[in-house]
């Protein structure tokens, strides 16, 4: 990895939601770092807590979610107790964030043009015209035809590859230096998924910008990201470079993971899958979240939580990789 | 866009002769006309002679037909109550209801609304559960109990305001306002805050409510991930989007405040149409009941149509289906 100082640096978040039976805890001890340029993938099974790390970042928890721990710094400044309005000129203008169903992030009553200078203008000393004309440039670099004529037109007009286009030059346009992705590609048709991901993955490149892309499309991950963070009930259980973690994961969730996306060389019998279901937040298992599903369980997953440990090529949760322990088979 | 307003007119045509209709059937079925102007003497032959005066002997289309056609030129015949012409005992009185129904709607708008956004956006805040006490009361109470409470509290007991009346007019043309002398504006107070409270408790629960709904949406979230300020955001975005109910709800409501401003005249004596109305069917005066009735159906249509002409500048969608043919490029 790079010795440049991470961009982003998500320590030790932890997020609570406090409810009439208790605090349930939605993210446990969550940490990552994501450098300049780079695209981190985040993948897991719904609920994970992939979209609410993206979410706490940005500082967009639905309430009554809190981070209640933890720090998350971003070019090294802490923005996790930043007030609502200094956290509201870091939206947009730093992070910029893109959602999942295009249908419904536009505002249906103004033109893609009024959204896209609106938010320039909110964040950037711009004119009228010069908004305008930038905007028409960023529906231009989206890969929108005829952006000229097409930026007086409402979402509606657009169909929904083209709209998440809008979405990303609407998340783009104050020029964040990263770009919180929650799944961009995962309502839209297979066919203008691959559009859309080449888009997002060329602008980064040629912005510098960096990306948290959240998705569970391994093919997606394997494509674009530079890294990846496995996300399991609430935390972390590997991350490494995204070659190897495609390919040689180290933790038992990632090798089950990974194991179940079906091969395309050969027709199986049976999909490969894992056992049970992901716990729910308020009956999560001591030890090692995973213990229940664990092939390779052993007496000290059950009453020991494992931190990220050093695993080869890559970072995983998991006792196997102590060196304490004596080897498993 | 003209075509829209045509085939509206169109429709509004049937609506119109249904409500003549009913209007008609009074004058042939409520009571007996001839007898009640023949009075007590009469011989069968000045009877006859009335009847055929009067063109009671024609087929019953026929005579429809002259009251339609007499309808449209704003001849409704004598009142029986007080021989003048009908059309001059509307217009005489139009002034004063339409000064307090504008007044009352304008109340419930411009108060209405912002306490809706408000309760919308300050769920918790002790305020906002104060307004919505409050507006369970203006929901549940009477119209006749609370005008008789405001006069109770500020003409018995304060003595600010008068109980009863319209207060010194001024006549402009036809029109007669009392919105330019200071008693004639004192005496609007009560009359339209009894009037408009029902309408302004209905309006903040709607906005709030819908407020509340479009909140939730992710192209608000979206808004807020780009980092609007909040103003925007509330007022421009969200408030933006609820106003294709609240228009409809708001049109019907001023058609309701100008058709039952009948009890709220009733109580503060205030000389409207309403209060001609309700003086007319005690004494059986069917010209100006159906005048009235057709005058109110006329109202309810033409609100109708403007509330439609609004949603099609509130909201481009519905623009849509005319959108690509009208667009031309």
């Amino acid at each position: 990895m790079t010795a440049a100082p991470p961009l982003l640096e998500v320590r030790n978040l932890r997020v609570e939601f406090p409810s009439r039976r208790g605090t349930l805890v939605a993210l446990h001890d969550v940490s990552f770092s994501i450098a300049p340029g780079e695209i981190l993938g985040v993948v897991g099974e719904s609920g994970a807590g992939k979209s609410m790390t993206g979410a706490a970042i940005i500082r967009l928890l639905e309430p009554p979610g809190r981070i209640a721990g933890g720090q998350i710094l971003l070019e090294g400044r802490r923005i996790d107790n930043l007030s609502q309005d200094e956290m509201r000129r870091i939206r947009g203008r730093r992070i910029g964030a893109i959602f999942q169903d295009p249908l419904t992030t536009l505002n249906p009553l103004y033109t893609v043009g009024r959204q896209l200078t609106e938010t320039m203008q909110t964040h950037l000393d711009l004119s009228g015209s010069e908004a305008r004309a930038r905007a028409i440039g960023w529906l231009e670099m989206v890969g929108i035809p005829a952006a000229a004529q097409r930026i007086d037109s409402y979402p509606h007009e657009f169909s929904g590859g083209m709209r998440q286009r809008v979405v990303i030059a609407l998340a783009l346009c104050a020029e964040p230096r990263l770009v919180v992705a929650d799944e961009p590609t995962t309502a839209l048709d297979v066919s203008i998924q691959a559009q859309v991901i080449a888009l997002l993955k060329r602008l980064a490149r040629e912005k510098n910008t960096s990306m948290m892309l959240v998705t569970h499309d391994m093919g997606v991950i394997a494509e674009t990201a530079d890294r990846v963070a496995v996300m399991y009930a609430g935390r972390v259980v590997e991350i490494g470079p995204v070659r190897e973690v495609v390919k040689h994961p180290h933790h038992p969730y990632s090798i089950g993971l990974m194991n179940s996306i079906p091969p395309l060389d050969h027709r199986v019998e049976r999909l490969a899958q894992i056992d049970g279901a992901m716990p729910r937040l308020n009956a999560v298992p001591p030890g090692c979240p995973y213990n229940p599903r664990c092939p390779k369980v052993f007496d000290r997953c059950i009453v020991e939580r494992p931190d990220l440990l050093d695993a080869g090529s890559t970072r995983a949760a998991c006792w196997l990789y102590d060196p304490a322990e004596p080897p498993h088979v | 866009m003209f075509a829209f307003v045509l085939s509206r007119l169109l429709q509004a045509v049937p609506v119109m002769l249904v409500v003549a209709l009913i209007s008609f059937a009074m004058f042939a079925y409520v009571g007996d006309p001839v007898s009640i102007m023949l009075g007590q003497d009469f011989t069968e032959a000045q009877r006859d002679a009335l009847v055929r005066d009067l063109g009671l002997d024609q087929p019953f289309f026929v005579q429809f037909a002259r009251f339609v056609g007499n309808a449209i030129q704003g001849e409704f015949g004598l009142s029986y109550r007080l021989s003048r012409p009908v059309a001059e005992l509307i217009a005489e009185r139009a002034p004063a209801t339409l000064e307090l129904a504008s007044c009352a709607a304008a109340i419930a708008l411009f108060v209405g609304v912002p306490m809706g956004v408000f309760t919308g956006l300050y769920r918790q805040s002790w305020l906002s559960r104060f307004f919505l006490t409050f507006s369970l009361i203006g929901v549940s109470l009477p119209t006749f109990l609370i005008g008789i409470l405001l006069i109770l509290i500020f003409s018995v007991w304060l003595g600010w305001l008068p109980s009863f009346g319209r207060g010194d007019t001024v006549q402009i043309g036809s029109w007669s306002t009392g919105f330019l002398t200071g008693s004639g504006l004192k005496a609007l107070v009560l009359p339209a805050i009894t009037l408009g409270l029902f309408q302004l408790t209905l309006i903040m629960r709607l906005v709030r409510a819908e407020m509340l709904e479009v909140l939730r949406t992710d192209y608000i979230k979206f808004a807020r991930a780009r980092g609007l300020a909040d103003r925007s955001v509330n007022f421009g975005h969200a408030l933006k989007n609820t106003l294709v109910p609240v228009i409809t709800i708001a049109g019907l409501q001023f058609g309701s405040i100008i058709a039952f401003a009948i009890v709220t005249e009733t109580v503060f004596q205030w000389p409207g149409m309403g209060l001609l109305f309700i003086q007319s069917v005690g004494a059986a005066d069917i010209p100006v009941m159906a005048a009235y009735l057709l005058l109110i159906a006329l109202v309810f249509v033409t609100i109708n149509l403007v509330v439609d002409l609004l949603y099609y500048a509130v909201d481009p969608r519905l623009r849509a289906d005319r959108g690509a043919s009208a667009r031309g490029t």
